[in-house]
């Protein structure tokens, strides 16, 4: 017997293709996914939209307002992050999971890569429909801005790329802490709360605060000056340099938490 | 076949498996058997690999479960609590599991229908009765036709014809020459339905025996059972204690 039961196991091993198929099925089989990234795109579009019919400024930044619903939008996002991980623990799925992939960091990696995807195609839909939709529905006397004018294009695609990075970073808090409330608390806390402080307190770390990224150094055509008083300005990054910061916190928070959930009992 | 080599684990101080060996072999449903709280969950969660043991191994088909290559095709298990999540349906759950393993998609519908569930697939799993639960978790043991199966208090909360489902499914999984470990409080279950016993007790092994072995000389297998733990229970009622006292 024990003959035919290998011969009725296949040859190879499961890899990455095959968690990654079942964290597609896992994803797109709650309704929950769908209605919160329906309301990310929507929120941005709207919020955007409301910000550039009140945009009478002709010489500001129009693409940057056209973005301003992506800060609030972001938080959708990374906190479905962390429900992917969390609400495993939480219903107990977690142990059909690892019994069917023993081998746990690739089940984060298989997560990382799906959700990744996901919300990298979601938030380029709403920061590029955020941008056209706000276009059309400008005041009179305030021009639209084209994807053509010097860092429109970069702004629009790099801040569509921080819903993922957003995404990714809760996916690595909610396979680190693994309880819903406590992981969307340092999120929330580590993303908003805590930039608006030392934004206040201390401009050399400001900069490298998330919200602070998205809202000054990727959504952005031009660098951020805060008038002539200099030195009470924070040196924001470049839009390259602050999309890299993001992906670091992502890669790091991605990284604890696959050695953690390596280790820890399940 | 699992050959379990001197697991231990704590928990803090407690020692909620203590130097525990033994062999499940193929062919027969073993029965697990201990009082509440004797290391039976945690010996399970051990085999899967979902808990590390602090000291000693256990293999299953002669590996580490770790390192099998196919493990649902391998070793297919049922645990104590629920593992689905309540906003998927029980369809889902399934295909989101074969997709993991490979395991052809027809095969969901399969294991559906042995449980009896095809009716209530399609509906989130978090309405399901606790019999219902139950069986979904035989379905996700059974998807990937493994040779080994691990099922911690099967009949937790089955009717009465899902308690004799489930003994003819084990019996019928061991005739055909699978490894079948079962753990449960109804001993007079296990009676009917398996041949071989590891009984625990404070996680320590009491005795891996038959169950014709254990009731010889015992009125009922009940009485054998009580006679063998009753040095290692922890929880019991307040009557109970003065009766073995
Ligand atoms: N994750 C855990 N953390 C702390 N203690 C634990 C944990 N898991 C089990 N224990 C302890 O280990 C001991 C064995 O528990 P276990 O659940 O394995 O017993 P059991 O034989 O399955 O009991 P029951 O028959 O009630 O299901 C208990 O004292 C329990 O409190
Ligand atoms: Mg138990």
């Amino acid at each position: 017997m024990t003959t035919t039961a290998e011969t009725r196991v296949p040859s190879g091993r499961y890899g990455l293709a095959q968690v990654a198929r079942m964290e597609w099925i896992k994803l797109r089989s709650l309704r929950s996914t769908w209605w919160t990234l329906v309301v990310t795109a929507a929120g941005t579009v709207g919020i955007g939209v409301a910000v550039g019919v009140n945009t009478r400024n002709a010489s500001g930044d129009v693409t940057n307002n056209a973005l301003a619903g992506v800060v609030p939008g972001l938080l959708l996002t990374g906190v479905l992050g962390v429900l992917i991980m969390t609400s495993e623990y939480a219903s107990g799925t977690i142990r059909a999971t690892l019994a069917a992939v023993p081998r746990r960091p690739l089940i984060l990696a298989a997560k990382a890569a799906v959700f990744g995807a996901v919300t990298l195609v979601v938030g380029e839909a709403a920061s590029f429909i955020a941008f056209f939709a706000v276009g059309a529905t400008l005041r009179d006397g305030v021009a639209a801005p084209t994807l053509g004018q010097p860092g429109v294009l970069r702004a629009v695609a790099v801040t569509g790329a921080a819903y993922c990075l957003i995404g990714l970073l809760g996916l690595g808090l909610g396979a680190i802490i693994r309880h819903t409330a406590a992981a969307v608390g340092v999120l929330v806390a580590g993303v908003y709360v805590v930039a608006q402080f030392i934004g206040i307190m201390a401009h050399g770390v400001a900069s490298y605060m998330p919200i602070l990224i998205v809202a000054n150094s990727l959504s952005t055509t031009m660098p951020v000056t805060c008038g002539t008083d200099g030195a009470s300005c924070p040196d924001f990054l470049s839009a390259w340099a602050g999309l890299g910061v993001l992906a670091l916190y992502a890669v790091i928070a991605l990284a604890v938490g696959g050695w953690l959930l390596a280790r820890r009992d399940a | 076949m699992i050959e379990a080599r001197n697991l231990t684990r704590r928990y803090g101080p407690t020692v909620a498996v203590d130097a525990l060996s033994f062999d499940v072999r193929p062919g027969s449903v073993t029965g697990f058997l201990g009082p509440n709280g004797s290391g039976k969950s945690t010996t399970m969660r051990l085999i899967l690999g979902l808990d590390r043991p602090d000291t000693g191994q256990v293999r299953v088909g002669g590996r580490r479960y770790r390192e099998l290559r196919w493990p649902l095709r391998e070793v297919g298990a049922l645990l104590e609590a629920r593992a689905f999540h309540p906003g998927r349906s029980a369809r889902s759950h399934l295909a989101a599991l074969a997709a993991s393993n490979a395991i052809p998609r027809a095969r969901v519908d399969e294991v559906l229908d042995m449980v009896g569930l095809t009716g209530a697939a399609g509906r989130r799993a978090g309405k399901f009765s606790l019999g219902m639960g139950q069986r979904l978790g035989v379905a996700a043991a059974l998807l990937g036709d493994p040779a080994v199966l691990l099922l911690d208090e099967p009949v937790n909360g089955l009717d009465p014809e899902g308690v004799r489902w489930i003994r003819d499914l084990l019996k019928s999984l061991a005739a055909q020459g699978r490894t079948v470990f079962v753990s449960s409080h109804l001993i007079s279950e296990m009676a009917l339905t398996a041949e071989r016993l590891v009984v625990i007790g404070q996680g320590r092994l009491l005795a891996d025996t038959t169950v014709a072995e254990l009731s010889a000389g015992s009125a009922s297998l009940e009485d054998a059972f009580f006679r063998l733990t009753s040095a290692a229970v922890e929880y019991q009622g307040s009557t109970a204690k003065e009766a073995t006292s």
